[in-house]
């Protein structure tokens, strides 16, 4: 059978798919509350910083940033194609280093806190 | 001669003009754009545990930075993204993951439904224990 690294590159993408659904709405209005000057308790220093660090809450973090962007990445590199744009390689190149960069970046951050 | 063979492929040219013809390719794309909002949003967060791991000053930077007229603009249309993004994957469940039971498939509704009704416990649990009410 041919070898193939779709499963590879597509499983991250439904799961991320799903758990965006799920999660990503839920987050901005968390955020967006913030925004209006309604800091919700959790997002006020001392509780966030508690909150996260807790090895879970790092881990689950990480595996949020992860999908979410994974997912994100996948979806715009199958939406240029949809734009006629060919150089397939390069934009994959591009997506999925963004992609793995935001979730390295993330994992440092939790790490100091 | 080896040059007079070589092949010359056809490629096909391809532009975005046919995401117009129908109302039904807006749609769609508009699906898949949500995926600039998403990462934009992501990105956001990994912005925002940089701050807080830079201490409660560069943290409160952020807060402050949140309440920009640019910032709520970004959030209701990421929020908007987000919301078509989770009504378009729940409604397509049921065909990724058709259900079966005994001799028969579940309705699509309820799978769909089970979706959606999962979506809104888990999101006013999530704003519950994070303190929004």
């Amino acid at each position: 059978m041919a070898k193939s690294n779709k499963p590879i590159v597509w499983g991250p993408f439904a799961a991320g798919g799903t758990v965006t659904a799920f999660v990503t709405p839920a987050l901005i209005l968390i955020t967006l509350l913030a925004a209006l000057g309604a800091t919700p308790e959790l997002l006020r220093y001392e509780h966030l910083l508690a909150f996260l660090r807790h090895g879970l809450a790092k881990a689950a973090a990480v595996a949020l940033v992860f999908v979410s962007l994974w997912s994100a990445a996948h979806r715009l590199r199958i939406t240029c194609y949809d734009l006629g744009v060919r150089a397939d390689g390069m934009v994959a190149t591009v997506v999925y280093a963004v992609a793995l960069v935001g979730t390295l970046a993330s994992a440092v951050f939790l790490l100091r806190l | 001669m080896a040059e007079e063979m070589s092949r010359k492929p056809y490629v096909r040219p391809m532009t975005s003009e046919w995401i117009t013809r129908h109302p039904r390719y807006l749609r769609y794309m508009a699906r898949e754009f949500s995926c600039l909002f998403i990462m934009g949003y992501t990105l956001l967060l990994v912005y925002g545990l940089k701050s807080l791991a830079d201490g409660p000053a560069a943290y409160g930077a952020f807060l402050a930075a949140l309440r920009s007229p640019l910032s709520i603009a970004f959030h209701l249309l990421a929020l908007a993204f987000a919301a078509y993004h989770s009504i378009t994957w729940f409604n397509l469940a049921p065909k990724a993951m058709p259900f079966q039971r005994g001799e028969e498939f579940v309705p699509e509704s309820i799978v769909s439904g089970a979706h959606f009704a999962v979506w809104g416990i888990l999101s006013l649990g999530m704003l519950f224990l994070a303190g929004a009410f």
